[in-house]
């Protein structure tokens, strides 16, 4: 299993992280959060993103993409979260177009890529329903008629869910409410009658809406992937999602750790650097040893997803080691942030606050480390 | 990519050819081979499978050939260890010298210390020891106080070690001494070898907690070491004292990767698994059903493949021929951290069976996690304490300042 980075995807790496560190710096975040920004991100940083070829790193020639497999969209995705970046590269790119190239038919792939890859299509997963992560307790209903079928219910923790075009809609079609046969997905416009989309405003800053279906009538030819069949492919586009997170959490974590460490070398108590006390020298050693274990986890995962001989439950369990070990890491780095820069780490003015921000919802999206080591356990059999 | 392919073939016929099916099975603790004058095999195929790997100098592949080493590129070292984890090969020869000694006399030692010293710790006929803890110098160990004067021909030696692993067993050791008493600490330090047999010499063993005695005092009085048989310069020995520390702590931080696999070796004991003893004990099937010990189980297993993956990728990362770094540091420290978990959690899920000291009422495999338990505590003692390889991060790897640094200690 590679786990260094070949020369193709460090080359990549090192023109994302200038393109993050002189274009959207965590300053841009500031100004979104400051200026009540509408949209949540900004259209011209996300612009040249989609100039860069971002939105087709890991999407097949054939509809249009690059064909340069997670591992690259993996370490653009570490360098954005260097730079606690907002944009759709998490909702339209990594779980949108994975979704349609994982379960889209044909003709879907070849209509929808194309259009995400160029920005003229944003894609929002609604799959949550309750206040924690639970992909197949769902409730919302799709009731087949004639030649449509009627949406009914609500979905929570929407990223990007009121400025997507497109939502992707996990609906159950038959069975019981916490059942993994029965669930159906659709493509569902976000102007279609009867749907209401509520923006609501997250401490990390970045976009999340709440849905409701009232009755949201949508044709057969939207569905995604087969009727009832739906669990296992979205399973597998959640764990390629939980995976990416992961990358990002990375790259936040980093970023958090060297400021961390750049503090202790020239903040002075008692005449001496703060950093030559022991008493926070071992927390950082500790938090260090934590940062390689995840450095770890994250690039074996991303490189599983781009080995064709690995089965499903191969990269679930790759996933959820990734997800759980990096969503305990980030919180154990994000309270040492705030604590170990003292009262000014406790200042809006400063930065640190928007890393404690991101990382408690970057640690439940699509699951927190609880979740995944239960899951962990079931794939596990014990 | 040609030649590792065919390397490879070669490899694994040879292995298919050479080793023992015996030795296709998971180790067991009496039946590892540490060699020496007085070798024990329990099994007698360890001796057939030790000299077939030693003929190839395949115990110490990547050591060059003039000294009985396999001389074996990185690549084809990698390729070596993946065929012999595909048999489940068990290693030929766990030596000191093979893990600690050899790797600094191929860096520090003359060609002449070299010839003499690095074949036969290749065909395991010698067996080390190592003089480097004191008693009174434990984490500070650059205060030791054994004395070696020059007296024409030869050092003499007087003083004691403390910890020396397998002292009553060994043959030589590779002993640290003070050369200088008149200057600051680490500069008067130097690292000579010498003869277990020396007149002079009397061991001890300590017995631990867990009952075993691994470890002895070590007692030296008018001991004579030629004076040829000092390595690297007087007075310099406390740089390669510190690398041999990092060989010391990848050594140990590979333990931590064998328990990486959470498995205690046996694939058909109860306690072969963590989950698979904690549900056995418990009567469960399917699920464990404490769920609290289930989530730590689970935990521990996230974490003990995150490291393993970590020590694979610091392979990868490694250039050829550079040894090992800071950040050994963290892998024993981690490692060692991990093994003690490992034990916990073991304990947890046997229950009362894991609390058996002797006797009846408990089956042999129990009475060994009583003991294994015990002697995990020391992982994060020996080989530098968790704080000092916590020290050794923050000052080498995170370049953080050293309040110390103008008094005593320098670690």
């Amino acid at each position: 299993m590679a786990l260094v980075l070949n020369e193709d995807q460090q080359m990549l790496k090192d023109s994302a992280k200038n393109f993050c560190q002189q274009s959207s710096p965590l300053s841009v975040l500031r100004k979104l959060r400051d200026t009540n920004d509408e949209i949540g991100f900004d259209t011209q940083i996300w612009q040249q993103m989609l100039s860069l070829g971002w939105a087709g790193i890991a999407v097949p020639e054939t509809y249009g993409g690059f064909n340069f497999g997670y591992s690259g969209l993996g370490v653009v995705l570490e360098e954005s979260g260097r730079t606690l970046t907002s944009s759709p590269l998490i909702p339209s790119v990594l779980i949108g177009a994975t979704a349609i190239n994982e379960i889209g038919s044909e003709s879907q792939k070849l209509e929808l890529l194309p259009k995400i890859i160029a920005g003229e299509l944003l894609l929002a997963l609604a799959v949550d329903e309750q206040a924690t992560h639970s992909p197949s307790n769902i409730t919302t209903t799709a009731t087949k008629t004639d030649k449509t079928y009627l949406i009914q219910g609500k979905k929570t923790f929407v990223l990007d869910g009121h400025v997507a075009d497109k939502l992707i809609v996990v609906t159950r079609t038959a069975g019981g409410t916490d059942k993994e046969a029965g669930i159906t997905l659709f493509l569902v416009d976000s102007d279609s009658p009867g749907l209401e989309i509520k923006r609501t405003l997250m401490v990390d800053n970045r976009n999340s809406a709440q849905v409701h279906f009232d009755d949201v009538e949508v044709p057969s030819e939207a569905m995604l992937g087969e009727e009832g069949n739906g669990f296992i492919a979205l399973d597998r586009v959640l764990d390629i999602a939980r995976i990416g997170i992961a990358a990002e959490m990375l790259g936040s974590i980093q970023e958090l750790f060297d400021r961390i460490i750049d503090y202790l070398k020239q903040r002075e108590q008692f005449g001496v650097l703060i950093g030559s006390f022991q008493g926070l020298q071992h927390r950082a050693a500790t938090m260090y040893s934590e940062i390689e274990l995840c450095k770890s986890t994250v690039r074996a995962a991303l490189a599983a997803l781009d080995n064709p001989d690995l089965d499903r439950i191969e990269i679930a369990e790759l996933a959820s080691i990734a997800k759980a070990k990096l969503s305990e890491v980030y919180f154990l780095v994000s309270n040492e942030g705030v604590q170990m820069h003292g009262g000014i780490g406790m200042t809006d003015e400063f930065d640190i606050g928007f890393f404690i921000k991101r990382a408690r919802v970057a640690q439940q999206f699509l699951g927190d480390a609880t979740f995944h080591r239960d899951r962990y356990a079931t794939l596990k059999k014990f | 990519m040609q030649a590792l392919d065919d390397f490879r073939s070669s490899a694994r016929v040879w292995l298919e050819e050479n080793c023992p099916q015996s030795m296709r099975t998971a180790m067991v603790q009496e039946e590892i081979v540490w060699g020496g004058r007085r070798p024990h095999y329990e099994n007698p195929e360890s001796k057939v499978w030790l000299d077939r790997l030693a003929e190839k100098g395949w115990t110490c592949p990547t050591w060059p050939q003039e000294y009985g080493g396999g001389g074996l590129s990185k690549e084809q070292t990698i390729i070596l260890n993946e065929e012999l984890r595909r048999i489940n090969a068990r290693p030929g020869l766990t030596s000191f010298g093979i893990s600690m000694l050899g790797p600094v006399l191929l860096e520090y030692g003359s060609h002449e210390q070299k010839l003499e010293h690095l074949p036969k710790i290749v065909r395991g006929e010698i067996r080390w020891c190592q003089g480097y803890s004191e008693p009174g110098s434990g984490s500070d160990l650059a205060s030791l106080k054994t004395k070696a004067e020059l007296q024409g021909d030869h050092y003499l030696i007087n003083g004691s070690k403390i910890w020396t692993s397998y002292a009553d067993k060994a043959d030589w050791i590779f002993c640290l001494v003070r050369t200088d008493f008149d200057v600051p600490k680490h500069a008067g330090i130097s690292f000579i070898l010498f003869d277990m047999a020396s007149e002079g010499i009397t061991t001890k063993p300590i017995q631990l907690i867990s009952g075993a005695s691994p470890f002895c005092e070590t007692f030296f009085d008018d001991v004579k070491a030629p004076k040829n048989n000092l390595v690297g310069r007087l007075n310099d020995g406390w740089t390669i004292a510190k690398r041999l520390l990092q060989h010391e702590r990848t050594m140990i931080s590979s333990f931590g990767l064998a328990s990486g696999q959470s498995d205690r070796g046996g694939t058909t004991s109860t306690v072969a698994s963590l989950e698979g003893a904690a549900m056995h004990y418990r009567g469960d099937k399917g699920k464990l059903s404490d769920l609290v010990l289930r989530d730590e189980i689970a935990q521990f297993k996230i974490d003990s493949t995150a490291f393993m993956l970590t020590s694979q990728r610091s392979i990868e990362e490694s250039k050829q021929g550079q040894g090992p770094n800071a950040t050994s540091s963290m892998l024993k420290n981690y490692g060692c951290e991990l093994n003690k978990r490992r034990y916990e959690i073991l304990m947890k899920a046997l229950g009362s069976q894991s609390l058996g000291w002797e006797g009846e009422g408990f089956n042999a495999e129990e009475l060994l996690v009583t003991r294994e338990w015990l002697r995990s505590k020391a992982n994060s003692i020996e080989g530098g304490t968790s704080e000092v390889q916590l020290n050794v991060i923050a000052k080498r790897v995170l370049g953080l300042p050293d309040i110390l640094s103008m008094s005593k200690t320098n670690q």
